[in-house]
């Protein structure tokens, strides 16, 4: 069996790997999530990290990560907001106010705010209007005009920095966090109506300064704040008093998001405790309702620096860098497998750019040692293991890879063309004399390699009408097909493949067959006949036969397809947790066999194992398996980024005692 | 009680009504005939409380005067009782039908009637499949929903609805969920939420619990243990728990940061209670202990019985000094407890350490105590074993302070031996000049311990030394014991008994029955002082001589507990067959035994021991002449103690006295019973020996007439110039009583028959007694002040209607 001859192989490679140490992927894994913005039109989550990078999840296709932008060392978000519906807004400590092309998936601009550091951002309840908050104190009024924003005017300048805001939902009032203090404006005058001072008692001990790390300013005055000191309080914002107060943490309160209805909101604290609180009728028959706390939960060991609530979740990421999807079980009609608690951690796209294919493996690290502030879009290393290429936001490199008598030289090939300014996605061809670039405006542009020099061949424009980014690429070994994909839905070939409802995360072309092999996140594969322009017959069949009920229920996406050269039947694909490889010659799983069982034991007899056989064989032996392809017919490397290793580099968390040690 | 002035508390059939102020027993109200097992207060009455009990009645009481109103009859097994004040005509009690695991919850309409036996036969399912423990139900908010728990599952039943939602825990499937199941319940009294106690130490709040979808809880957790009782104050402001870690806990706002502790309550809560003027929480504990605590968390008063929580390793002794009964009490502490009052004098503290009570945790126990020198020592060992060889041991000497009116640690040696200690003794001769002290233990050795002078040039001072060691053939010593005048000590050897010279420690003679490991020894007294009696492992008793250095007799009989009476020749024996336990009394001198009692007690007796009377007794019966100078106690593994006395019929019945069932649920004193009679027969004996300069108080309430006269409301009894004739003649009359040599039999008919009753369900006791040895002649003096007392008693009547129709 092939997997047997691999397997001590990628053995080998992983403690090859483990030694050698992979310090970019390292610190790509371990940006601390910043903020995180939930737009309920599209059921989209965006999600910030300390790098800058922005993701934008789809919740309604199995929390996948459809959209990317790479972050920049400058730009350090701070707040993250939806507007206008689709538009998202982004600002950060370098004082800029950054929108997001969703589209084309590239900054459409940035605009200095003039306010130093901004540390917190608003969008109005009618979308039309945003606030920022910035460490001058002042709160700045934005209109957002169909492709800018426009300043309008300042409020009533603060003492201290603006650390977070809140919309009344008639957009009449605004609430604002400070240190020390919570001040009310009216939007109107743009005069402060109410100060309310923030108790800096902790506990009978007087810290110095109480932040007000999150304010919610809900429908009937009340105001709801977090702060430093580990309160929850609520206050009423006509009067300017404080109505309770739940001490909920020893540490910091640092996030508080509150539910569209405003039953229930949530809090984020810096122990790692994400607290539901939910708004309950004191009796049965009496219409006075109180806030209570009402569940906590610790699915973090670090900061929870953000929360967002969706009408049937609870949204929390922190400096552990997990994002931890949280179901509503009393809010979900069915309990099915939508209803199970989500933890993301890993980007998935960000991984689909690191082929490592038929290299001698040499040090990768050169790659990382290019000081750049900008983060890799995408890489790609060419077949014959001569040419490097890796795009970041705004450049386009290509390397030359020398390897003679141990000695690595790289030169980077000068005199990039214009259009090449940015890619999406790279991609070689087999024999590696062409290169593939989706670029951000949509278009596929194909280059002749030869030598030291290249040359422009031909440029695929986007179907008329449509600016959308094409992120997956594949092609056939050949080099006759090539294959592209956007971020929603939908594969286009020369021709394009029958329309799918979930985004494709990850395809691939079968040598000799030309079938293309897709999958998509809703964890359905299909096998798709170039030539014949149709699906095959196994293919086929799986949609009829469904797939095993455990396969479906993985929580994280295939990010790699792969073929084995010597065994047309055997499809290899991998997701975060396990390698699976599918023989199209075996039956079939259906619910009742066991996923899990990928391979027998030898010493059973020849018959347990045909019966027990089936097209699934899967190994789910890997730390997070980041990726994972055959170097050649025998040997199988695979890149795993262990979660310990992602912990030990993060800060210490919070010193807490626990009960019995 | 409602103005917190009484605190009640079931114990055994009766309900005690103590005051909170003065920590005094101020009534026993007892009527019922089986165990009593829910009381609430009348919610429409508050001078009143009902009672139920698994003889199928309700019983309401006037509780400040100690009387039954009325009883109801249910007629099946009641196992909780509730009230609300809503429902004005019914109460709640959970009852078991069918199946034996399976209780549910009905409502009992209580017919208004103005006699005094009513049945109560309405009954209306409320819940089903809910636990027996009052504890796992709970009335919410004015009586609107109820709630209930069982195993994982939440049960709400709203009555203007008349629907029940159920919420489910996930079960110990998950290993996370082990331990989540429900033990206790609470409702707000104000606002719609549920507290649940949990198997894991968490507690829930539940709110929004109308819909079986939205529902909602909150956790909050500190117990590590189980939590065993919850209890929300009066206005609902806050949360009380208890548990193992004997902390009780007051939760401020159900907010998990915010909550107030009052720690070393001593042992594990198990029931908490708040009074409904909310100014005082009281606690019961497993060590058979009530606090009362202020509502600042300030523990105001506590009523302790005999601590019962763990095993005695001491067995039963005597203080000389005051008579208390000393055994094991609280971990590390020596608890005396009077027996006269049933009452705890003190704790002595030996370990002087904090208890830290967690499974699994291997303690330091008090292994062996003994009183020397007429109660001017005590000496003390406990003792640590982890492994098999890391063993630690400690034996302090205690001296008595006239100053302090306490024991003052004099003498702390470390690692008296190598081994356990398996005996320890002093010689309590009158003459011996120098305290001495032996240890015996399986290292082989006894060590014999004097006191010697330690003073130093700073303080003048008295120390125990090592004096001699001694050993037989490297076998392990298992006991040893002085004779009465102090000049021979006995310890064995495992099979061999060894003699030795108390003045030069020479081996004097051994006795060797090859019979077996000797596990108790003792030494005849007075006239039967050349006598040495050993009991062996394999059952037998063997008795020899000592002047004659032969065996005088040897029994066949399983010996579990051996103990000489202090003030006469007799020794008890109590022998362990399958069926129960039998008491044998004999003298040495003859080994026919004196008295047999078959069937003591089912269960094995651990202890063992003679209490000298104050006064003797002059029985004149051959059978009980044994007990007329001491009084013999004994414990049985379920920790009760009880007792031999002789005094009335109805205590005859039952020689044993009253055991009390060991319901964990009840924070019962199971001695209360024997005590009570004992108090009785205290009260008895003054009687007859009116010289007795002692108080003469208590001799009113046996007379029939005054307590009467003195129980009964005021409003309630004829004019004064009616009772005045009675008044006087019958304490004429009871002078008499002292003349007449019969033992008074002064107690009320009707209580008797009560009583043969209540004993006659307690069918533990086995009788083979005959009953032939009393001549019970009728009183003339009796028989009036019995006449006046049914007159008495017809006023009563009348008056009872009355007030039972209002």
């Amino acid at each position: 069996r092939t997997t047997s001859g691999a397997e001590p192989e990628s053995a080998r490679a992983r403690g090859a790997r483990s030694e050698r140490g992979e310090r970019r992927e390292g610190e790509r894994g371990a940006a601390a999530i910043r903020c995180v913005a939930y737009n309920n039109h599209s059921n989209r989550l965006a999600v910030s990290r300390t790098d800058g990078t922005v993701e934008i999840y789809n919740l309604s296709a199995n929390y996948f990560q459809e959209k990317f932008f790479p972050g920049h060392e400058s730009r350090a978000t701070e707040a993250l907001c939806w507007a206008e519906g689709q538009r998202l807004f982004s600002a950060g400590l370098n004082g800029e106010i950054i929108e997001y092309d969703l589209q084309a998936l590239k900054i459409k601009y940035a605009m200095d705010a003039f306010g130093g550091p901004i540390w917190s951002m608003a969008a109005s309840p009618s979308g039309s209007q945003l606030l920022i908050g910035c460490e001058d104190g002042s709160v700045k009024l934005f209109q957002i005009t169909p492709d800018k924003i426009q300043f309008e005017r300042n409020f009533d300048r603060q003492k201290s920095r603006i650390l977070s805001l809140s919309w009344h939902p008639s957009g009449t009032h605004i609430a604002a966090g400070s240190i020390d203090y919570i001040s009310v404006f009216d939007v109107k005058s743009g005069s402060a109506v109410r100060k309310m001072i923030v108790d800096r008692q902790y506990m009978g001990v007087s810290k110095r300064k109480c932040i007000v790390w999150g304010v919610a300013f809900l429908s009937d005055g009340t105001i709801i704040s977090v702060d430093s000191a580990g309160k929850v309080q609520f206050w009423d914002s006509a009067t300017g008093t404080l109505v309770k107060s739940h001490l909920i943490a020893n540490a910091d309160v640092q996030s508080i998001a509150v539910a569209n209805q405003e039953d229930s909101f949530v809090v984020g604290t810096a122990e790692g405790t994400v607290f539901h609180f939910q708004l309950v009728p004191v009796t049965s028959n009496s219409s006075e309702k109180q806030w209570v706390r009402t569940k906590p939960f610790q699915h973090h060991t670090h900061d929870v620096r953000t929360v967002a609530h969706s009408p049937t979740s609870l949204i929390s990421g922190g400096t552990d860098t997990h994002l931890v999807i949280r179901p509503l079980m009393e809010k979900l009609e069915v309990k099915n497998y939508d209803a199970a608690l989500r933890k993301i951690t890993f980007p998935h796209v960000s991984f689909h750019s690191q082929p490592l294919q038929r290299v001698s493996l040499p040090r990768l690290e050169c790659n990382g040692s290019i000081l750049d502030p900008e983060n890799i879009i995408c890489s790609c290393i060419s077949p014959c293991g001569s040419w490097i290429a890796y795009s970041t936001a705004s450049r386009f490199f290509l390397y030359r890879l020398n390897y003679e008598h141990d000695n690595i030289s790289l030169k980077r090939v000068s005199k990039m063309p214009a259009f090449l300014r940015s890619a999406l996605q790279i991609l070689f061809s087999e024999d590696s004399t062409k290169l593939f670039v989706a670029s951000n405006q949509g278009t596929l542009h194909i280059v002749q390699l030869s030598g030291g020099s290249f040359k422009h061949l031909h440029a695929f424009q986007p179907q008329s009408g449509t600016v959308e980014a094409m992120c997956l690429l594949a092609v056939s070994p050949d080099g006759n097909w090539l294959a592209a994909s956007g971020t929603s839905a939908g594969v286009h070939l020369h021709c394009t493949v029958p329309a799918y409802n979930f985004p494709v995360t990850a395809m691939a072309i079968a040598p000799n067959t030309n079938n293309l092999v897709i999958a998509h996140s809703d964890q359905q594969v299909f096998e798709y006949s170039i030539p014949d322009k149709h699906y095959t017959d196994w293919s086929r069949t799986v949609q009829k036969h469904g797939f095993h009920h455990l396969w479906l229920q993985r929580d994280t996406p295939i990010t790699h397809i792969s073929f084995h050269p010597k065994r047309p039947m055997h499809i290899l694909l991998h997701d975060a947790y396990m390698f699976c490889i599918i023989d199209k010659s075996l039956p079939l799983p259906n619910d009742k066999t066991l996923l899990y069982n990928p391979f027998p034991p030898t010493n059973e007899s020849d018959v347990v194992q045909r019966r027990t056989a089936h097209a699934f064989k899967i190994s789910k032996i890997y730390k997070p398996l980041l990726f994972m392809d055959l170097l050649d017919e025998r040997t199988l490397v695979a890149v795993e980024r262990p979660l310990d290793d992602i912990i030990a580099q993060l800060p210490p968390p919070i010193k807490k005692k626990k009960f019995g040690t | 009680s409602f103005f917190s002035r009484y605190i009640f508390c079931v114990s055994g059939d009766f309900v005690k009504v103590y005051s909170t102020a003065t920590e005094e027993c101020v009534h026993i109200l007892h009527g019922h005939r089986n165990l009593v097992t829910g009381i609430q207060l009348n919610p429409n009455n508050h001078l009143q409380l009902y009672s139920c009990s698994l003889d199928g009645t309700i019983k309401l009481w006037d509780y400040i005067d100690g009387i039954l109103i009325k009883t109801f009859i249910v007629g099946c097994k009641l196992h909780a009782l509730f009230t609300v004040a809503q429902a004005e005509d019914s109460v709640f009690v959970t009852v078991n039908k069918e199946k034996p695991d399976i209780f549910q919850l009905v409502s009992v309409k209580l017919p208004k009637s103005s006699s005094q036996e009513v049945e109560a036969k309405e009954l209306s399912i409320v819940l089903d499949y809910i636990n027996q423990s009052p504890k796992c139900i709970a009335f919410g908010n004015e009586g609107v929903y109820v709630a209930a728990v069982r195993d994982f599952y939440l049960s709400v039943y709203f009555f203007k609805k008349k629907t029940t939602s159920r919420f489910t825990l996930s079960s110990s499937r998950n290993k996370k969920h082990a331990k989540n199941n429900f033990t206790c319940v609470a409702c707000h009294p104000k606002e719609d939420c549920i507290a649940s106690g949990h198997m894991d130490g968490k507690i829930r709040l539940w709110r929004n619990f109308y819909d079986e979808k939205k529902y909602t809880y909150t956790c909050l957790h500190w117990h590590h243990d189980m939590v065993m009782d919850l209890a929300f104050s009066v206005t609902g402001s806050s949360l009380l728990s208890g548990g193992h870690e004997s902390v009780l806990v007051e939760w401020r706002d159900a907010m998990e940061k915010n909550k107030e502790f009052l720690p070393r309550l001593g042992a594990t809560i198990e029931h908490i209670s708040v009074s409904p003027a909310g100014d005082l929480f009281c606690t019961s504990h497993s060590d058979n202990k009530i606090m009362i605590i202020h509502r600042n968390l300030e523990a105001s008063a506590v009523i302790q019985g005999l601590v019962k929580d763990r095993s005695i390793f001491t067995g039963l002794m005597i203080d000389p000094r005051t008579k208390a009964l000393v055994l094991n009490g609280k971990p590390g502490h020596l608890q005396f407890y009077s027996l006269q009052s049933d009452k705890q004098l003190y704790n002595l503290d030996i370990m002087q350490q904090e208890y830290i009570n967690d499974y699994g945790l291997i303690q330091i126990e008090l292994t062996k105590a003994a009183f020397g020198c007429f109660g001017n020592w005590l000496a003390t060992v406990e003792q640590r074993q982890e492994k098999e060889t890391e063993l630690e041991l400690q034996m302090k000497l205690w001296m008595y302070s006239k100053k302090t009116q306490g024991f003052i640690l004099n003498t702390k040696i470390h690692m008296p031996h190598e081994d356990c200690i398996t005996a320890l003794c002093f010689c309590n001769a009158e003459k011996s000049e120098q305290p001495t002290l032996v240890t015996a233990s399986k290292d082989s050795y006894f060590k014999v311990w004097i006191l010697t002078d330690d003073s130093d040039i700073y303080k003048k001072a008295v120390g125990w030394t090592c004096d001699f060691v001694g050993s037989y053939h490297k076998y392990q010593a298992t006991n040893c014991c002085f004779s009465e005048d102090g000049s021979l000590l006995a310890v064995s050897f495992e099979e061999i008994v060894t003699i030795w010279d108390s003045e030069t420690w020479e081996l004097k003679c051994t006795f060797c029955q090859r019979a077996g490991k000797i596990r108790h020894l003792c030494f005849g007294r007075l006239t039967c002082s050349k006598y040495l009696l050993g009991a062996t492992e394999n059952g037998i008793l063997s008795c020899w001589n000592l002047l004659s250095c032969a065996l005088e007799w040897s029994a066949k009989l399983n010996v579990r507990v051996m103990e000489p009476d202090p003030n006469s020749e007799n020794i008890a024996a109590i022998s362990q067959s399958s069926v129960g336990s039998d008491l044998f009394v004999f003298k040495p001198s003859e080994p026919r035994p004196l008295y047999i009692q078959k069937g003591i007690s089912r269960e094995e007796v651990q202890w063992g021991v003679f209490v000298p009377r104050d006064v003797p007794e002059s029985f004149t019966s051959e059978a009980y002449q044994w007990l007329n100078r001491s009084q013999f106690y004994f414990l049985t593994k379920s920790q009760s103690l009880l007792t031999f006395s002789t005094k009335s019929p109805e205590e005859k019945l039952t020689p044993t006295s009253k055991q009390l069932l060991a319901e964990e649920s009840l924070p019962t004193t199971p001695f209360y019973f024997i005590l009570g009679k004992h108090r009785q027969q205290q009260d008895e004996k003054l009687n007859e020996t009116l010289e007795n300069e002692l108080v003469q108080l208590p001799l009113t309430e046996n007379i029939p007439a005054i307590s009467e006269l003195l129980h009964t409301p005021a409003h309630v009894l004829p004019s004064a110039v009616f009772l005045c004739s009675m008044f006087v003649n019958s304490l004429l009359l009871s002078k008499e009583t002292k003349s007449a040599e019969e033992i008074p039999k002064d107690v009320d008919m009707e209580e008797e028959k009560e009583s043969e009753n209540s004993d006659e369900e307690n069918d533990f006791t086995e009788k083979i007694q005959d009953t032939n040895n009393k001549d019970l002649g009728e009183d003339i003096i009796h028989q009036l002040s019995k006449s006046e007392e049914k007159e008495l008693r017809k006023f009563r009547k009348i008056d009872y209607s009355w007030i039972a129709a209002l």
